[in-house]
């Protein structure tokens, strides 16, 4: 029962992660339109996004700006501020494919008339 | 003989190349056939030259050598004169001029399209053959053989006829195949002895060879080189490429290309292997027995052909073989013998298809059983015809005679009565399918025809000057072996060399 | 102008191009086609600059904006970006002069866009070449990608929907490589390349490694089109723009087997890549399987685009291969392909858009011998191409594979040397069919003559679509007799020290 509390309790954080992929990569793979795979990617990265932050994350401690009004003794006690740096740029990258993305749809709409897969594969032919 | 001197000179490359710079020459001059033809003409007797000047060299023990850029780190596109590429060389570029007079006349003749290809296409192989002659490692011999390979395709479907280009599928499969094998065969040397330079007495000699891994090793080299030495199994792309205009067949498909195969296994065997692994893998006596087997099938299917290009082609494949068994018996004689060959049945099959060109272009004739009374019409081409075919069939004093001695002789000095035997059969298949062609075409009366275009006479001069030639020349190498070019002195040389025994008979 | 400034000039020069385009006016493109040829001149000339003063293993680090690494990114050059960022731009530069011509015709009106969007790429393809820090290539991997989604989903009407399926398979890709760095970035507290380097090695046994290494190799394996990863690449290359296509399939996949490359011999410690992990044999089993797979579906089509899609799929196998073979000569078989074959499929791809501007279609089975007689050069240019894609000596493609083939046989691995071979033999079959057509099959007799291609005022002659296309041809002969000088000066400095 330990264990699974531990990882119930601390490592949580990967497992909401993991589930997010699966559901992501679900939806890519697995629904029949074209907007839902377009969802199912967003979560996917989001996935992604979670597990950096998380890896940056100290119990205790607190956001890494230097403002006098927040005492910080040990600077250990500042969260590792990269990962969050980085996953800003990710997003950034994230909001422009699904921009992309969506310009596609809007074309593949305007061709077709549809965007579900079958009736896609079926107009197309 | 005294250890080859290594001399650095030019002269190798300009004689490989000479042919290749009239290639953009002949395509610029395509609408003035005159010029155009004249620049084959310049290369050929340029090339013809410089392989000349490179023979007292060669029969001296003073090797020239030209080192280009690496192809390869280690491995340099190195051309090298010695006896044996010189001696193929010389085979070659010494033909390429009397073919192509040859050609001008059967191209001009027959009314061929696309005579510009033709020539420039021709020109191309020619590089590439005496490439292979002069290369001095396995890499540059095997870029040179593979130009061959693209560079005949054109030729076998110059026709364009579906006929043609069914031929050109096949030939294609079959040398591209032969290609990857080479390659492999190559890399893999590489991996096992770290260089590619060929070494009289044979390069893997002091390397250690598992001996799965040395006769996979020769498969693989058998198989690359085997398919233009047309040996059996992989013999059928040759009938097949006889669709070829005459000049093509006659040079290429009895000289040039297919000796390039066959040129490939005397390295092999004697520059790559060594007979020391020969012996030792027990491959002399599997090489020996393939291209017994060839001699003999070959002869047998000659005789069923009606169709005088495919009769003569198949005996292509069984004289490819003699040289094939002569290198394979390992011994000084029957070594010199089978390289001899090599120039010998050139001059002779030369001399056949250029017979059966010149019947075609005028007569318009191509099986032999319309050949009734031919002789009478065309008395210069039919006895040079029967030259030729008492040559392959080894009747002295013709040429061919010579080698077959050397051969017979190398089998018994090897201890193989049984290489003897198959000589002798061929010996008498060549005769029985021979003979009947030069019988008809003297002996019978000609078949009584209401033909429109039956016309009279020889053929024209400049395709019955050439097959005269190489009737004569066959002579002549017969009666005075070392009289001209001291093919017969080179051929021994060879022999000794590669074999590192004593002279030859 | 002082080295120390090449690795950031570089990309900073198509950057500058893509920025700038925008300003050329919808209408005509014509300016903006210049400057875009300017940017990537100019990207050329300065990746010449870093080559020279790399070769023999010199290493010239920018940091951006003044930052330290770790924390800050560092632009690298090194032989072996030099090498890939000199290819792209000289690859780039002539594809652009060559679809000058088609581009006026098949993305009329969108020129602009188009000349924006080119340059993009490329300044992703080049950053991803330069960076040294592992994030920052995330950013340029997606930056070329949404290039080439924007690229490739003009075309015909299906274009967009096979741009989409790259975009869904391509953003999983750079998300799985994301993934992977992350868990590298749990394991080691750094980015930065060189750093990841020193401090890997003592973590490397954990299994948090060895699920990052395998991320990130399924997620360039994506972006590479390695089998069975490569569905999106036939259908995203055979519906777009000849133009995009011509761009995008020399120097596209080719800079995915780079990262592969440079994230598995100088990232990771290659010996561990080699003995501990067998995920590079598994690369090169499946660049096998590739290599025939991609060659016998090429068979198959009807289609000279497809065909050359599908080709390119048993090319990436090539890279695979090499990759797989985790050996100096593997890896020099794997890097000199990628110099030959971005020349043989830019040339190929150019041909295609040559013949669908001046015949207006590439379906095999309607090419005939008027197709030589109306364009004899192309054809010429093709031929050769073609035969340096067999692997012909002594054209560039034979002497790639006969590296790999060596490497191969170094390492006993006879199954991939089998693979190398085979796809010899087939691609000769699909590219004699084509030949023998273009050559040989006389046009049916109520065939109409096609007109000689007049040169259209405004879109330049055909010398701008020619030219190209045969100085790559003739290339290719010239590469195959200087490899062993390209091998020896630009490749081996450039190997990982670990090998």
């Amino acid at each position: 029962m330990s264990v699974l509390r531990e990882l119930a309790g601390t490592h949580y954080v990967y497992w909401t992660a993991m589930a997010l992929l699966g559901i992501g990569l679900y939806g890519m793979l697995v629904k029949r339109n074209l907007v839902l795979k377009v969802i199912g990617l967003n979560i996917f990265q989001s996935a992604i996004v979670l597990l950096w932050i998380a890896a940056a994350y100290k119990r205790d401690a607190t956001v890494p700006v230097l403002d006098q009004s927040i005492p910080v003794a040990d600077p250990a006690l500042y969260m590792n501020p990269l990962p969050q740096t980085l996953m800003l740029t990710a997003i950034v990258v994230g909001v422009a494919i699904t921009g992309v993305a969506f310009a596609l749809l809007v074309a593949i709409h305007e061709r077709f008339g549809t965007l579900e897969e079958d009736e896609l594969l079926e107009r197309m032919r | 003989m005294p250890a080859p001197v290594l001399v650095s000179s030019l002269v190798p490359l300009a004689a490989v190349l000479v042919s290749l710079a009239a290639v953009p020459l002949i395509l610029l001059s395509a609408r003035r056939p005159n010029l155009r033809e004249f620049w084959t003409l310049a290369a050929a007797f340029a090339k013809l030259a410089l392989v000349v000047a490179l023979l007292p060299g060669a029969l001296a023990g003073r090797v020239a050598e030209t080192r280009l850029l690496e192809l390869s780190p280690g491995v340099a596109l190195g051309l090298r004169a010695d006896p044996l590429g010189v001696f193929f060389a010389l085979v070659a570029s010494a033909l390429w001029v009397l073919t192509s007079f040859y050609s001008i006349g059967y191209v001009r003749g027959a009314g061929e399209k696309r005579q510009t290809r033709y020539f420039a296409s021709f020109a191309v192989c020619l590089s590439a053959t005496v490439g292979i002659a002069f290369a001095a490692n396995l890499l540059t011999f095997l870029v040179f053989y593979e130009v061959l390979t693209i560079a005949t395709y054109p030729l076998v479907v110059h026709k364009e006829s579906r006929e043609a280009i069914a031929a050109g599928r096949k030939y294609l499969a079959f040398a591209l195949s032969a290609g990857v094998a080479l390659i492999a065969a190559v890399a893999w040397t590489h991996t096992l002895a770290g260089r590619l330079d060929f070494v009289a007495g044979g390069l893997l000699e002091d390397v250690a060879l598992a001996p799965g891994a040395g006769r996979a090793l020769f498969l693989l080299f058998l198989g690359g080189v085997g398919v233009k030495a047309a040996i059996v199994p992989l013999q059928s792309w040759l009938p097949a490429a006889m669709v070829a205009p005459t000049p093509v067949s006659a040079l290429l498909h009895a000289v040039a290309v297919v000796k390039s195969g066959v040129f490939g296994v005397v390295r092999v065997v004697g520059f790559v292997f060594g007979p020391g692994w020969m012996r030792e893998l027990g491959l002399d006596l599997l090489l020996a027995g393939v291209a017994g087997a060839t001699i003999l099938l070959a002869s047998l299917l000659a005789l069923k052909q009606d169709n005088l290009k495919a009769r003569l082609a198949y005996s292509t494949i069984g004289h490819l073989s003699y040289i094939v068994l002569g290198v394979a018996l390992l011994s000084p004689a029957g070594f010199a013998g089978g390289v001899f060959h090599l120039a010998t049945h050139a001059t002779m099959k030369i001399t056949l298809f250029f017979c059966a060109g010149a019947i075609y272009v005028h007569l318009k004739k191509d099986r032999i059983s319309q050949l009734d009374g031919v002789g009478r019409e065309m008395p210069w081409t039919m006895g040079a015809f029967a030259v030729g075919a008492a040559g392959l069939a080894g009747v002295p004093p013709v040429n061919g005679f010579l080698s077959k001695w050397l051969l017979c002789l190398g089998s018994l000095e090897a201890g193989a009565p049984w290489a003897l035997a198959v000589l002798l059969t061929s010996g008498l298949l060549n005769a029985a399918y021979f003979f009947p062609i030069v019988h008809r075409a003297f002996f019978r009366p000609a078949a009584a025809q209401s033909d429109e275009a039956k016309r009279k006479g020889e053929a024209s001069p400049l395709l019955v000057v050439p097959l005269v030639t190489t009737a004569l020349a066959s002579l002549a190498l017969g009666a005075f072996p070392d009289a001209a070019l001291g093919l017969f002195e080179l051929a021994r040389a060879v022999a000794v060399s590669a074999l590192g025994g004593g002279g030859a008979s | 102008m002082t080295p120390e400034h090449l690795p950031v000039l570089i990309p900073l020069a198509t950057l500058v191009a893509t920025l700038v385009v925008p300003f050329c006016g919808q209408r005509r493109g014509r300016a903006a086609f210049w400057v875009a040829s300017a940017g990537t001149l100019a990207a050329l000339v300065f990746a010449l600059g870093g080559l020279a003063h790399t070769a023999g293993g010199g290493r010239v680090a920018y940091r951006l904006a003044g930052w330290q690494p770790p924390v800050g990114i560092e632009l690298v050059l090194d032989p072996l970006s030099a090498f890939l960022c000199a290819v792209v731009a000289a690859v780039a530069l002539l594809v652009l002069a060559h679809s000058r011509r088609i581009a006026a015709r098949e993305l009329a009106g969108r020129l602009t866009p188009f000349y924006a969007a080119a340059t993009l790429l490329v300044t992703g393809l080049l950053g991803i070449a330069l960076t040294g820090d592992l994030f920052n290539l995330y950013v340029f991997l997606e930056i070329s990608s949404l290039a080439m989604y924007a690229l490739l989903a003009v075309g015909d009407a299906r274009a967009p929907v096979s741009s989409f399926r790259y975009l869904l398979l391509g953003t999983a890709g750079a998300s799985f490589y994301l993934l992977g760095i992350a868990f590298l970035y749990m394991l080691t507290g750094s980015l930065n390349m060189a750093d990841v380097a020193a401090l890997l090695p003592g973590v490397l046994d954990s299994p948090t490694a060895t699920v990052a290494l395998v991320l990130v190799a399924l997620g360039i394996g994506l972006k590479m089109a390695l089998f069975p990863l490569h569905a999106w690449m036939p259908d995203a290359y055979a519906h777009a723009s000849s133009p995009a296509v011509a761009l995008i399939a020399p120097i596209g996949t080719k800079v995915a087997a780079y990262v592969l490359i440079r994230f598995f011999f100088f990232v990771v410690d290659p010996e561990h890549a080699r003995s501990a992990l067998p995920l590079l044999d598994v690369v090169g089993y499946l660049g096998a399987i590739g290599i025939v797979w991609g060659s016998v579906m090429a068979i198959a089509q009807d289609d000279l685009k497809r065909m050359l899609a599908y080709s390119s799929v048993a090319q990436a196998g090539y890279l695979a291969v090499g990759i797989g073979l985790a050996s100096p000569l593997g890896l020099i078989g794997a890097v000199l392909h990628v110099l030959n074959h971005a020349c043989m499929k830019a040339c190929l791809f150019m041909v295609s858009g040559t013949l669908r501007r001046e015949l207006g279609h590439s379906r095999l089975s309607a090419l005939d011998a008027r197709t030589r007689r109306v364009l004899p050069w192309t054809s010429a240019a093709f031929a050769t191409a073609a035969l340096s894609m067999i692997g012909l000596p002594p054209t560039a493609g034979f002497f790639s594979k006969w590296y790999l083939a060596l490497g191969a046989l170094e390492r006993g691995r006879w199954l991939l040397l089998a693979a190398i071979l085979v796809s010899t033999l087939l691609s000769a079959v699909y590219f004699f069919r084509v030949l023998e057509r273009v050559y040989l099959r006389a046009p049916a007799a109520d065939a109409a003559e096609i007109a000689a291609p007049a040169p259209v005022p405004g879109e330049g002659g055909i010398a701008w679509a020619t030219l190209p296309t045969v100085a790559l041809a003739a290339g290719l002969v010239v590469l195959g007799l200087l490899n062993a000088r390209i091998v020896e000066v630009l490749l081996r400095p450039m190997l990982p020290p670990g090998l």
